[in-house]
C-alpha cells in the first residue's frame, strides 16, 4: 500500500498531540484505512491532518440502528453501549491514499468538535449533518442551519430512525422567508437577491449579493430548493433499487454516482465485478464527461454572448447524446450500470461506431476548440475573470476542473485507480492561471484525453459476461465508493442493515466544495460577470441539495 | 417650408410613420435569422417577431402589486416617444411635414424622453435587477447621447440646417463627395447605435442572465400587452437607427416627391440597404462577444472620439473648401 506510506507519520502526529486512534479493520472500508477516535479528539485530529495538508474528502453522520455500537466496541469505550448512538465519519486524502475518521456520539447528547475551523469546505456537510441527523458541531463558525428550509421543524431529524420514512406531512412548505443573511453596511451598498426562480430554465438556488455599483463586495449561496430526500429513501432499499435512486442523485452525473454507488456496494459485499463490465462502465463514464464538458464550454461562450460556440457545442452534444440513446438505452446512460455489473452489452458492430463517433468529435471539436481558446473577444471576458489561488482550491478541497485550473490536478482515475482505470494511462490536464478561461482550458484538454481513453478501451475491451451476481451483504456491512466524475471526485457510503438492505446511503458530490469556491472566486468582480463564473464552476444544485 | 404642410403630405407623413412600426419587427426577424444561418441553424421563419408580439398582445398583462401608475403607463409613453422619434427620420421620400416640424435635435430629446420612461419603469416595482438595468441603461444613455449629438452635429454643418430632410437634400444636391468628416460621423454613429439598441457587444438582447441584462431587466416585470409595446419600441428604436444610417449618410435612392414610382423606388431602395445594415450586424454579432460592462464607456467614448473628429475634420479641411 505505497499509496499510504505517510500513514505512520500521521499515526505518530496524532500520537504526539496524546490523540487516540484505534485502528480498525482494516479492509472494512477498503480502499481506504480505518481510524477510531474518541469523540473529544475529533477537532483536534482535524487539526493535525490539516497541518500536514491532507485534504479533506467529505463527513457524514450515521444514526442508523447499530452504527453507533460497532464503533464503540472498537474504542472499547463503553462495555454497554448505547444501541442508538450515531457514528460520525471524515474521510481524508493525502498521496492517492484515504483514511477514514470515525467515532460515534450517544443519541441524547450528541455533540462533537467541529472539525471546520481546520477544513473550511466541511462548513455546509456539517450543518447538513446537523439539520438531519442533529449532531451538534461545536466551534463551528456558522451555526445556520442548511438543508433545512421549512419542510421540517428545529429539533426534527429525518435521518434517525425514529423519523417517518414519507415525512410528517404533506402540507405545503412555506417559501423560507427568514434565513438570518449577513448585511454589509455602508453608503452605496445594495443588495440583489437573485433565484430561486430564475429567467432562465435552471436549477433553483438563491444568490444574495451585497455589491458597491457594480462591483461585488460579498456573495452569499442559499442552498436545498431540490431537497428530494436522498439519504431518507435510501433506507430500506435493496442492492438495486439503491443503484437506481443513486442515478437520480443528480442527472447530468447519474453514471458516476451510480458507478461510486455500486462500488460502495461491491467492496461491502465482496462482490466481483466482470472486467467487461468495469471497460463498459469507464466508457460510459467518460462519455458522460465528454457530453457534460461540451455542455458546459458552450454554455460559458453563451454567457459572455458568443452563441456561435453555443451553438456548435449543443450541436455535438446532441449527436453525442443521441448514440448514447442508441447504443446504451438512454441519452444520459441513467440506470446503465446495476449492482455487480451493467445492465446491458454493446452489440457486435457498436465498437465500430463509436470508434467513428470519436474521430468525428475529434474533427469537429479540434477546430472549434481552437476557435474559443484564440478568439480575442472571448479571451478579453474569461482571462483573469473569476480568479481562484492554489490556495483556495486546496483549503476548499476542490476537486475536477476547478481544483484543475487552480494547480491541484488530483484525479481518482490516476492517484487511486479503481478498474480499469489501474489499467490505463490516465493524463490529468494542469493549469496554474485559477480563471475562467482556464477552467475552460481544463474541459477541452479532458475531452480530448476522454476521447483517447475510451479508444484504448474499445480496442481492449475484454469479452465475457457483463454481469455477475452480488453476494448477500454481512449485517453492518459497509463500503466506500471513490469514483472521478466529471465533476471531480465522488465519493460514496453504503451501511446494509441485518436484512441484507440499506440502512446508510450518502453520496458526498463534488459541488460540497465547488459552491463555496464560486462565493470566493466572484469577490473582485463585477455583478455581470456573476453567470459566466457560475456556469465556469457550474456546480450541481440537486447533487448537494440530497 | 411651408410646401411640405400639403394634404398629400400629411397622408404620406402618416403612412411612413405606420411603415415604422410594421417593418420594425421585420428587421429584428431578419437579423435573427441571418444570425442563425451564421451559426449554422435553421432558425425561426422571419416573421416569427410578428407572432411573438400577437402572442403577447392577446395574453393577460400582469403587473406587479408594488407597481404604481407610472409602471402602467410607460409602455405606452415610451412606444409613443420612439414612434415619434421614428416618424422624423425620412424613410421612403424627404420633404414631409413631419421633418418639416421636428428636426434632429427633437428626435435625440424624443429618444431620451422615452429612456428616462423606460428607466423610471424599471425603478418602479423595486426590483433590483430593474433598478441595476436602469443605472446601466442611463449610464450607457449619459455616454451615447453626447456621442449622437456630435455626430450629426457634423451632418448639419456640412448642410447648414438641423433638420434631417435638408440634411438629405443637401448631400443629394452634392452628388456623391467622400468626405473626411461624414466617414468619421459614419463610424461614430454606428457605434451609437448599437449601444442605444442594446446589440452584442454592448448588451445581449437574447440573454436570460439576469444579472447581465441592461435593457431587458427593465422589462423583467412586463408581461402581455405592456410588454409587447416595450419589445416593439425596441425593434421601432432598432429600425430607426438603421434608416438614419441607411438614409442620412447613404441617402442615394430615396423618393423626391410624391409620385407612386418614388415612393416605389424609396421602397425598394430602403429595404434592400436596411437588409445589408442588418446583415452587417448579424455578422459582428456572430463574431463577437459581448463586452465586459465597464468596457461598454470605452466603447462609447470611441464614438464620441470619432463623431468630434468628424466635426473637427469639417471645420480643418472642409470648410471654405
Amino acid at each position: 500500500m505505497s499509496r499510504l506510506d505517510w500513514l505512520p507519520d500521521f499515526l505518530a502526529r496524532l500520537a504526539a498531540e496524546h490523540l487516540l486512534a484505534h485502528s480498525g479493520d482494516e479492509a472494512v472500508l477498503a480502499p481506504a484505512q480505518r481510524l477510531v477516535l474518541d469523540p473529544e479528539d475529533w477537532g483536534n485530529a482535524a487539526k493535525v491532518a490539516a497541518r500536514m495538508g491532507l485534504r479533506h474528502v467529505g463527513m457524514w453522520a450515521d444514526p442508523s440502528e447499530g452504527a453507533g455500537i460497532v464503533t464503540r466496541v472498537a474504542t472499547g469505550a463503553d462495555s454497554t453501549p448505547d444501541p442508538q448512538g450515531i457514528a460520525v465519519y471524515a474521510c481524508l486524502e493525502y498521496q492517492g491514499g484515504y483514511v477514514v475518521l470515525e467515532t460515534a456520539v450517544p443519541l441524547d447528547q450528541p455533540v462533537l468538535p467541529s472539525q471546520t475551523p481546520h477544513f473550511p469546505g466541511l462548513a455546509r456537510l456539517e450543518r447538513h449533518c446537523h439539520d438531519l441527523t442533529g449532531v451538534t458541531f461545536q466551534g463551528h463558525p456558522d451555526p445556520r442551519r442548511w438543508t433545512r428550509h421549512q419542510a421540517w421543524e428545529e429539533g426534527e431529524f429525518p435521518l434517525r430512525t425514529d423519523f417517518p420514512t414519507a415525512g410528517r406531512s404533506v402540507r405545503h412548505v412555506g417559501a423560507d422567508a427568514d434565513y438570518p443573511f449577513p448585511k454589509v453596511q455602508g453608503s452605496g451598498v445594495y443588495e440583489i437577491p437573485v433565484g430561486p426562480v430564475h429567467a432562465g430554465i435552471i436549477e433553483p438556488g438563491h444568490f444574495r449579493f451585497q455589491a458597491m455599483g457594480e462591483d461585488v463586495l460579498r456573495l452569499e449561496e442559499r442552498l436545498g430548493y431540490v431537497h428530494k430526500g436522498i439519504e431518507k429513501i435510501a433506507v430500506g432499499r435493496d442492492p438495486a433499487a439503491l443503484a437506481r435512486l443513486a442515478a437520480r442523485v443528480c442527472g447530468d452525473s447519474t453514471v458516476a454516482h451510480t458507478w461510486a454507488a455500486c462500488q460502495a456496494m461491491e467492496r461491502a459485499t465482496g462482490g466481483a465485478v466482470p472486467p467487461r463490465a468495469d471497460w463498459l462502465r469507464a466508457l460510459m463514464a467518460e462519455r458522460e464527461r465528454v457530453a457534460n464538458h461540451l455542455g458546459d464550454i458552450g454554455a460559458i461562450c453563451n454567457d459572455v454572448g458568443f452563441g456561435f460556440a453555443h451553438m456548435q457545442c449543443a450541436r455535438l452534444r446532441e449527436l453525442w447524446q443521441r448514440r448514447s440513446r442508441a447504443l446504451f438505452g438512454h441519452r444520459l446512460m441513467m440506470d446503465a450500470i446495476c449492482p455487480g455489473g451493467v445492465a446491458w452489452d454493446l452489440t457486435a458492430e457498436a465498437p465500430a461506431l463509436l470508434l467513428a463517433d470519436h474521430t468525428a468529435l475529434r474533427r469537429a471539436a479540434i477546430p472549434l476548440f481552437d476557435v474559443i481558446d484564440d478568439h480575442p473577444s472571448l479571451n478579453d471576458r474569461l482571462i483573469s475573470t473569476g480568479r481562484l489561488s492554489t490556495a483556495q482550491v486546496r483549503a476548499l478541497g476542490c476537486t475536477g476542473p476547478v481544483g484543475k485550473a487552480s494547480g491541484l490536478p488530483f484525479d481518482v482515475r490516476r492517484d487511486c485507480p479503481y478498474p480499469p482505470y489501474d489499467r490505463l494511462e490516465v493524463v490529468v490536464p494542469q493549469e496554474r492561471e485559477g480563471d475562467v478561461a482556464a477552467r475552460v482550458r481544463v474541459r477541452m484538454s479532458e475531452i480530448q484525453e476522454s476521447l483517447v481513453m475510451m479508444d484504448r478501451l474499445l480496442m481492449t475491451l475484454p469479452a465475457g459476461e457483463t454481469t455477475a451476481p452480488l453476494p448477500p451483504a454481512p449485517p453492518g456491512a459497509v463500503g466506500l465508493g471513490l469514483v472521478d466524475g466529471w465533476r471531480g471526485e465522488i465519493m460514496t457510503f453504503v451501511r446494509f442493515g441485518a436484512d441484507g438492505r440499506i440502512t446508510r446511503f450518502f453520496p458526498r458530490d463534488p459541488s460540497w466544495f465547488t459552491w463555496p469556491a464560486l462565493e470566493q472566486l466572484i469577490l473582485g468582480n463585477i455583478v455581470p460577470d456573476f453567470p459566466v463564473c457560475n456556469k465556469s464552476v457550474n456546480g450541481s444544485y440537486s447533487g448537494e441539495d440530497l | 417650408m411651408d410646401h411640405y404642410l400639403t394634404l398629400p403630405g400629411w397622408g404620406l407623413a402618416v403612412f411612413q410613420s405606420l411603415l415604422y412600426i410594421a417593418l420594425a419587427p421585420l428587421l429584428v426577424g431578419w437579423v435573427r435569422k441571418v444570425k442563425a444561418r451564421l451559426q449554422n441553424r435553421h432558425g425561426a421563419p422571419v416573421l416569427q417577431a410578428y407572432r411573438d408580439l400577437y402572442k403577447l398582445l392577446a395574453k393577460e398583462a400582469r403587473v406587479a402589486h408594488t407597481a404604481s401608475p407610472l409602471f402602467r403607463a410607460a409602455p405606452y409613453i415610451v412606444f409613443t416617444a420612439t414612434w415619434m422619434a421614428a416618424a422624423t427620420v425620412p424613410l421612403l421620400v424627404v420633404d414631409l411635414p413631419t421633418a418639416a416640424i421636428a428636426d434632429i435635435i427633437v428626435l435625440v430629446g424624443l429618444l431620451a424622453l422615452a429612456r428616462v420612461f423606460l428607466a423610471l419603469a424599471g425603478m418602479d416595482v423595486g426590483t433590483a435587477f430593474g433598478g441595476m438595468g436602469a443605472s446601466r441603461e442611463m449610464m450607457i444613455g449619459a455616454l451615447a447621447e453626447p456621442a449622437m449629438l456630435m455626430a450629426v452635429f457634423t451632418l448639419t454643418m456640412t448642410a447648414h440646417s438641423t433638420n434631417l430632410s435638408s440634411v438629405i437634400d443637401h448631400h443629394l444636391a452634392e452628388g456623391f463627395i467622400l468626405r473626411p468628416s461624414y466617414l468619421f460621423a459614419l463610424g461614430g454613429m454606428v457605434l451609437v447605435a448599437i449601444a442605444e439598441t442594446g446589440r452584442i457587444p454592448v448588451d445581449n438582447p437574447t440573454t436570460h442572465l439576469e444579472l447581465t441584462m441592461i435593457h431587458e431587466a427593465m422589462l423583467l416585470e412586463y408581461s402581455g400587452r405592456h410588454l409587447a409595446l416595450m419589445e416593439w419600441a425596441a425593434q421601432v428604436k432598432l429600425l430607426l437607427y438603421g434608416t438614419l444610417i441607411a438614409n442620412v449618410f447613404l441617402p442615394w435612392g430615396i423618393g423626391r416627391g410624391m409620385s407612386a414610382a418614388a415612393l416605389g423606388v424609396g421602397l425598394a431602395v430602403v429595404l434592400a440597404k436596411l437588409a445589408a445594415l442588418g446583415a452587417g450586424l448579424a455578422v459582428g454579432e456572430t463574431v463577437l462577444a459581448k463586452m465586459r460592462l465597464f468596457r461598454a464607456p470605452a466603447f462609447l467614448n470611441l464614438a464620441l472620439l470619432l463623431s468630434l473628429l468628424g466635426l473637427l475634420s469639417h471645420v480643418i479641411l472642409e470648410v471654405g473648401a
